[in-house]
């Protein structure tokens, strides 16, 4: 079953790949995977959906929570979420069927975001299943091409991000020696 | 205030500040600033003869000392050699840190001389690494590495390094801390749920500890033995956490799973409370999962969140330190009430059941008159060790046989690639152990497949006099290979005779120490003493009866009590 998970990380060189090298080492298929910097630049929202047995659903979540540049991970499959997807549609259509198109983009809240002769380009966002609905009628008028932006989510009710404190090294930093030769 | 010097200076710099004395390595073209400043460094740089035994040697030390293991390599090769040793440490959670050379910045992704992607390579053979662009995040990741491989679940971090920040100079300000919030350290365990295992404990007919490894990472052998006497409950150790209960203590029955003893899978499939601390309830041990301690209920500490409940739904989950955990159970326990008449009699008869256990199939030194029986010459260097010797092991048939019968009373003794089985292990690892205690007397136990994986090193142990007993148990097979061609491919033995082997007297002579082969029975005894009072090294091959399988065994796929205790037929247990 679809799980969905949102993941905070920190704005690393290789985060993302150790978030994509883990979910492929555990042998998780991955859905979708959206990834861009939140208000803080500092920090990566990502949103994954990955195709997985319920029961490995928590073992997903504490894998990823493991990882040292994640800041949270939570799933977010059986709490209150809005889940979003933009999809943009090529249709090349005969010219007797452009009005037809034109409702049906209407009808799903699409917005045309270029026209020619040939057809159009349509944009919607909506929940993901709503896209795919979307998708096969316009099929039905004609050719088409169609890319998928993945699911992005947000929780509706805010969990606490815990982080840890800084920790001493060994190195001492108060005091400054001559390097040993 | 700070100090200007060169990036491989601050590198040093940040070592020794971590404590490091010794480290193993291999130079190269892009490490040559790092060697440069180690050339007259207090820091003792051990040479290896390939990166694949810096990085054992490195866990060798770990392993033994529970400190933090250090290995380096150069670019390309150097890095892309070191990879198995990683991955080794990264299954048996042990701290250790590579460092690694890379091309300079500017030539990053030009497929330069000696360029490998090293930090895409290594992100799932390490727990944490880095790669280092900028001489100012230097002391940061060097830290940060020491810390993160020591700190919680221990393994290993790689810091892969360029050229120019080697080579580059820059102002040295020891780093004080280091901040990784999203890097958590669960130490003390829920005060509930350690609250509840108690009570579980205590209500138990037929309790059980089933510990690993963890006991050992954790230092926590004081706390086990404390718990065990005060819950008056058996105990197995499994391969990773040999030596976390003495071997001589009363409690202990002995090693679970794919070679464990018959009263230990017994044990286990029979309690009804299973008490693991430390473990992870790996595949050798569990053998089929779900007819794994069928009637147990299961506590189960690990300071690994994921561990807990990724094979086996635990009632009791505990996420902590076990050594904090078993300090705070056992405070508990001692409080306790007795427990009451009709529990102690189920507790007596649960030990009787398992003296009878240990009683029908015990694991035996078996000897004959004519050959060396593989587990006779178990047992002599059990006798002569007394349990107090690091025994290194390689991996295969002879590992088996010397976790079986080999005596530890302490932890960091038994050394072994337990979740990798890596052969190539049991040499270099030695070689770490050694350094680590000098004093020690170190066996590396090893088949003649896995000798012939670390030849080179014969070179390492004879530049630095490594008094080291190299033990080859010589059955002329890759004989754990045999023993499943014998068993479940109608004996067709396919590409596991191992017909060349040299002659050791020539080899060891040829590095300049002493070396012997034997094959009669007699000889074993006065050879291994031989060997042990030889002040350097000793190659000692041991010819075994080479068709020996070790038993008991639990077939790829079955419950643990469904043990093949012994040619030539199999016996089903209960
Ligand atoms: C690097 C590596 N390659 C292959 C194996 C598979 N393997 C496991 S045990 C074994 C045989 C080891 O033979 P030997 O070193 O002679 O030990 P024995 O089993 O005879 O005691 C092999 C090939 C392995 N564990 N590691
Ligand atoms: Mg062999």
């Amino acid at each position: 079953m679809l799980q969905i998970i949102s993941l905070l990380l920190e704005n690393k060189p290789g985060a993302l790949m150790r978030v994509t090298g883990l979910l492929s080492q555990r042998g998780y298929n991955i859905e979708s995977l959206t990834v861009a910097r939140t208000l803080d630049p500092e920090i990566s929202r990502m949103t994954i959906v990955v195709d997985v047995e319920t029961a490995q659903r928590q073992q997903v979540i504490k894998q990823m929570n493991k990882l040292i540049n994640v800041l949270q991970a939570t799933d977010l499959t059986d709490l209150p979420a809005v889940v979003r997807e933009l999809v943009l549609v090529r249709i090349r259509t005969a010219q007797e069927s452009r009005a037809a198109v034109l409702k049906e983009a209407e009808i799903f809240g699409g917005r045309v975001v270029d026209s020619s002769t040939e057809g159009f380009a349509i944009e919607v966002t909506g929940d993901p299943e709503k896209l795919g609905e979307f998708v096969d009628v316009m099929r039905s008028y004609g050719e088409i091409e169609a890319t998928r932006s993945g699911a992005v989510v947000i929780a509706l009710e805010a969990k606490r991000l815990r982080l840890q404190p800084p920790v001493p090294t060994r190195a001492g930093g108060s005091k400054v020696e001559e390097p040993v030769a | 205030m700070s100090t200007l010097m060169s990036g491989a200076r601050m590198l040093v710099e940040c070592l020794a500040r971590e404590g490091v004395d010794c480290m193993f390595g291999y130079p190269g073209g892009v490490t040559l600033p790092f060697y440069d400043v180690l050339y007259d460094h207090q820091i003792r740089h051990i040479l290896v003869r390939h990166e694949e035994n810096a990085a054992f040697a490195a866990e060798g030390y770990a392993r033994a000392t529970g400190r933090v293991g250090v290995c380096c390599a150069t670019s390309g090769p150097g890095a892309t050699n070191l990879t198995t040793g990683l991955v080794d440490a990264m299954m048996d959670s042990i701290p250790i840190v590579a460092i690694t050379g890379q091309v300079s910045t500017k030539l990053i992704g030009s497929d330069a001389f000696q360029e490998a992607d090293t930090f895409g390579i290594t992100r799932p053979c390490t727990k944490h690494n880095y790669l280092v662009k900028k001489l100012d995040d230097l002391g940061q990741a060097i830290h940060e590495a020491f810390y993160v491989a020591a700190s919680g679940r221990p393994g290993p971090v790689l810091v892969d390094i360029t050229k120019d920040v080697l080579q580059g100079q820059g102002h040295y300000q020891p780093v004080a801390s280091v901040h990784l919030p999203g890097y958590k350290v669960f130490t003390e365990g829920h005060t509930g749920q350690i609250r509840r295992a108690a009570q579980l404990i205590q209500e138990s007919a037929r309790p059980l500890v089933y510990s690993g490894g963890g006991i050992i990472a954790a230092g926590a052998t004081r706390e086990l033995r404390e718990f065990v006497e005060l819950a008056g409950t058996p105990a197995v150790n499994t391969l990773m956490g040999l030596g976390g209960l003495p071997s001589s203590h009363p409690n202990f029955i002995s090693l679970p799973g794919m070679h464990g003893s018959y009263a230990a899978n017994m044990a286990m499939t029979n309690a009804d409370l299973l008490i693991a601390l430390g473990v992870r309830f790996d595949d050798r041990v569990t053998g089929r999962l779900a007819a794994f301690a069928p009637h147990a209920k299961v506590i189960h500490v690990d300071i690994d969140p994921a561990e807990i409940g990724k094979n086996r739904a635990p009632e009791v989950p505990i996420v902590g330190d076990v050594k904090r955990v078993l300090a705070k159970l056992n405070k508990l326990l001692s409080e306790a009430p007795p427990t009451d008449e009709k529990l102690s009699a189920a507790r007596r008869a649960w030990w009787r059941q398992i003296r009878q256990w240990k009683e029908e199939h015990p694991l035996e030194v078996v000897k004959s008159d004519t050959e060396i029986k593989p587990q006779h010459l178990m047992g002599e260097i059990d006798r002569i060790s007394g349990g107090d010797a690091i025994v290194s092991s390689d991996v295969g048939q002879h590992q088996m046989w010397a976790a079986q019968l080999i005596r530890f009373n302490e932890p960091r003794l038994w050394l072994n690639s337990g979740g990798l089985g890596s052969m190539g292990f049991g040499l270099p690892a030695a070689i770490g152990a050694q350094f680590a205690h000098p004093e020690k007397l170190v066996f590396a136990v090893v088949g003649d497949g896995g000798f012939q994986m670390s030849i080179p090193e014969l070179a390492t142990v004879a530049s630095y006099g490594l008094p080291i007993k190299i033990v080859v148990m010589n059955n002329g097979y890759l004989g754990m290979v045999r023993q499943w061609q014998t068993l479940f491919y109608n004996n067709r033995l396919s590409a596991v005779e191992l017909d060349c082997f040299p002659d050791a007297e020539k080899l060891a002579g040829a590095y300049g120490f002493k070396g012997r082969t034997i094959d009669k029975p007699w000889e074993l005894a006065p050879a291994l003493e031989e060997a042990v009072r030889e002040p350097g090294p000793y190659l000692l091959n041991v010819k075994v009866s080479p068709l020996e399988s070790v038993y008991p065994m639990v077939p790829a796929g079955g419950a643990i009590n469904e043990m093949v205790l012994g040619p030539p037929q199999p016996v089903a247990a209960k």
